[in-house]
């Protein structure tokens, strides 16, 4: 396939074209998130695990009813974690050291960079301006990656649906607080375990609870710096990890995690190519220099062989010639002799 | 070609049928069942662990296995190592055949399957590792089966096509080494995005690494492997060239199996040194790292340098069918046993036996299929109609 | 060992991986000189 001149420029033309619109990655860059995004403060301190919270996501996201009612409060006893009929589950924690028992709301923590975003390969998954972070059921293939993706272990699927299982989680009532209303759980907790706000305003509420009630809280605002930070923030009386959330997260946002893996895959494109090429020409190369050697190896015996060949049978004609010379002067002599004695006789 | 009366007559109950044939009906009964219950009634996978034996031996350990593709094709076209041309073809068709399969599972996988081509015409997750893998995956299937149309092209006499293809050698070859690279070392980059799941001394950032030399070493003994089994069951289908060629293959490939795998046991190494995870090498899942680093990165490095030393072809052939094995063990190892490990054992994974039956189905049609296209078309031989002519 | 920082980390890893790059390379060169040995072979495939 030939290209001419003209056609090679115009390709490259186009190329550069959408090259420069395509803004460049920088690794200096440096990003705060939206700003003015809603965010939750739930003070662990505050909670009374009466599952209001739970009852309220459930009639505002109008979801199936429950096998035992959200007034049951023995099924704290057991450890829940989201299901597919639960965006949000209390969990009860005893203490080891004795005293009253303290009680987690766990759900979607809207991360700043959901990991769950990040590893979509359908971009099922949104982080709003308003700080929710909301999944689209109608793009969704079911490939389940953003289950591995969520350290909070939150995404939970509808394994019994055969043909339209979704992924179930929290939406931080995303339809409501657009039309200024609050999340359901917000809104039906007696106790304002939960707080809703901006964030910035939610991580002075809680640095300042955390300042005038030194006694109170452990010195860590849980959501502001994991994974990168997140639209949920937690205050305890006790250290986290005794309350099931992990510690050693990291702060690493969820898309720094794979950018360094996928920052590779354009290079092996360009590279490998000329890599590969070059490798193959060399080959070929000493494939012919090979054979050519060869080829110069079998002419170089040839000619030597036919060489010696022609010394030989010169020698040979040399030698016959020589003996030819010899008979003739024999045969002359021979010749000659009796001519030469009968005079001398007579 | 073949007469279809010719095939008719010969008795179709064959061991061999027989036993595929059941498999197969199980297989499409679980199909049933998975497209009327959900993966919930076929399969134990939980929301703790959404990925399952299907993910880890279908899709993990069959993309692996099915690298002696491109390890082949590299090795013949682009390093010029002639001697090991009739190798080319029977691995080029383990590769078409595996990455088929690897979209057949994922059909069973996957939620909607039929929404898998939606990331490439409705939305891309550019920022997703599995873009890039579902991506490079797609298009390295599209190119294996090109490389595989001249062997069908000769059997059903379409001289042209073939020709066409068989000029694009260089450049289906130079693309299949290049998408290769890419989705070997993504399938394992996959796992990067969940460190806090996967026990430190599988959870490296070197993962992509890895998978990339584990995946030519997989290839490597998957084509000493699989020419085994083919050289015992197909000996009347090859022909004087594969015959001859055979041993040196085996050794050639021996040899660069053995040294690759030396490299990979470093590379491994490496990834403890890099993250100071030496003190982990003392607790259990050590133990068990060290069975996968010693027991089958390590064994089979020697087995196969003895084999290459003593030139013996059985030693070689041992330590690829031992090699096959640490393939899986380490791609289990990573999907399914470090992964999660830190959940209680009541959250922990086994696969149900639908789950099994399944990926056994999927086994199933591929070795049928082989074992089809090798008995009817030029795989083990050379078409006497193109036989001075390549490829 | 406790790390306090990221440098103190660094150092030490990078230190010992190093020495492990050396011990590659010399082992992977002398690997492939016993791999590719034919002293003493009769050149025969054996089974």
């Amino acid at each position: 396939m030939s290209i001419s001149r003209r056609g090679f420029l115009g390709w490259m033309g186009a190329a550069g074209m959408t090259a420069l619109s395509a803004r460049a990655g920088a690794t200096t860059r440096h990003f705060e998130g939206y700003p003015q995004s809603l965010c939750v403060l739930h003070d662990i301190t505050r909670c009374i695990g009466c599952r209001s919270c739970e009852a309220g996501c459930n009639k505002v996201n109008e979801l199936p009813a429950p096998a035992a009612p959200f007034t049951d409060l023995t099924v704290l006893d057991k450890k829940r974690r989201t299901n597919p009929k639960a965006y949000t589950v209390v969990n009860k924690f005893t203490p080891s050291q004795g005293g009253k028992p303290l009680f987690v709301k766990n759900q979607c923590n809207h991360c700043l960079e959901p990991a769950c975003a990040s590893a979509c390969f359908v971009r099922a998954f949104s982080k709003n301006r308003d700080g929710s972070v909301t999944y689209d059921s109608s793009v969704c293939v079911g490939c389940r990656y953003c289950m591995i993706a969520c350290p909070f272990e939150i995404p939970t699927y509808e394994y019994d649906e055969p043909l339209t299982p979704r992924i179930m989680k929290c939406t931080l009532c995303h339809p409501r607080i657009a039309k200024g209303l609050l999340p359901g759980c917000v809104e039906a907790c007696p106790t304002e375990a939960l707080s809703f706000g901006k964030r910035e305003d939610m991580l002075k509420l809680a640095r300042e609870r955390i300042n005038k009630y030194p006694g109170r809280y452990i010195d860590h605002i849980y959501g502001e710096h994991e994974m990168g930070g997140t639209n949920w923030l937690y205050l305890s009386g006790v250290p986290f990890k005794t309350l099931g959330m992990r510690e050693d997260l990291g702060i690493t946002p969820a898309p720094d995690l794979t950018s360094g893996a996928l920052a590779t895959v354009p290079m092996v494109a360009a590279l490998w190519p000329a890599l590969l090429t070059g490798i193959y020409a060399i080959s070929k190369r000493r494939e012919k220099m090979l054979s050519g050697d060869k080829q110069e190896a079998i002419a170089k015996a040839v000619a030597e062989a036919n060489a010696k060949s022609q010394a030989a049978m010169t020698a040979a004609l040399d030698k016959a010639r020589k003996e030819k010379e010899e008979a003739v002067k024999k045969a002359a002599k021979t010749a000659l002799e009796p001519s030469a004695q009968k005079p001398q006789e007579q | 070609m073949f007469k279809l009366k010719e095939v008719l007559n010969r008795s179709l109950l064959t061991p061999f049928n027989i036993i595929a044939g059941i498999i197969i009906i199980i297989g499409l009964i679980i199909t049933a069942l998975r497209f009327t219950g959900g993966l919930g009634a076929v399969t134990n996978l939980s929301d703790y662990n959404p990925w399952g034996l299907w993910i880890g031996f279908d899709l993990l350990c069959g993309v692996a296995l099915a690298a002696g593709g491109y390890v082949t094709s590299a090795a013949v076209y682009i390093f010029g190592m002639k001697k090991y041309h009739s190798a080319v073809r029977p691995a080029i068709l383990t590769g078409f055949l595996g990455y088929a399969l690897v979209v057949l599972a994922l059909g069973y996988d996957v939620g909607r399957p039929w929404r898998l081509p939606y990331p490439f015409v409705v939305q891309a997750g550019t920022t997703s590792v599995l873009f890039e893998v579902g991506a490079c995956v797609l298009l390295y299937l599209m190119v294996l089966f090109v490389e595989f149309t001249p062997a069908a092209s000769e059997w059903l006499g379409f001289r042209r096509a073939r020709n066409v293809v068989v000029r694009l050698t260089m450049v289906l070859t130079i693309l299949g080494v290049i998408l290769s690279t890419l989705h070997q070392s993504s399938l394992g980059s996959l796992f990067l995005i969940a460190p806090s799941k996967l026990h430190p001394l599988w959870s490296s950032q070197y993962i992509p690494v890895f998978f990339f030399i584990s995946s030519i070493v997989a290839g490597l003994s998957m084509v000493i492997f699989e020419g085994t089994l083919t050289h015992r069951y197909f000996t009347d289908k090859m022909d004087e060239t594969h015959l001859r060629e055979k041993e040196e293959v085996v050794f050639g490939f021996g040899k660069a199996a053995s040294f690759v795998l030396a490299a990979y046991f470093a590379v491994k190494v490496f990834g403890i040194a890099m993250d100071d995870n030496w003190h982990y090498l003392s607790t259990g899942y050590g133990a068990w790292f060290l069975v996968e680093l010693l027991g089958f990165v390590a064994l089979p490095c020697l087995l196969y340098s003895i084999g290459v030393r003593d030139r013996s072809i059985k030693v070689i052939k041992w330590a690829a069918v031992w090699t096959v094995l640490g393939i899986m063990v380490n791609r289990f190892n990573v999907c399914l046993v470090a992964f999660n490990w830190h959940l209680p054992s009541s959250e922990r994974y086994f696969p149900s036996w639908m789950e099994i039956g399944l990926s056994l189905f999927v086994v199933t049609v591929g070795v049928v299929a082989f074992k089809f296209i090798v008995t009817y078309m030029p795989i083990l031989y050379e078409h006497p109609e193109y036989k001075t002519q390549h490829s | 060992m406790d790390f306090f920082t990221l440098q103190d980390f660094y150092t030490h890893t990078k230190f010992i991986a190093y020495i492990l790059m050396v011990v590659t390379l010399i082992g992977m060169a002398v690997f492939w000189l016993y791999l590719t040995d034919h002293e003493n072979d009769d050149g025969e495939f054996h089974f």
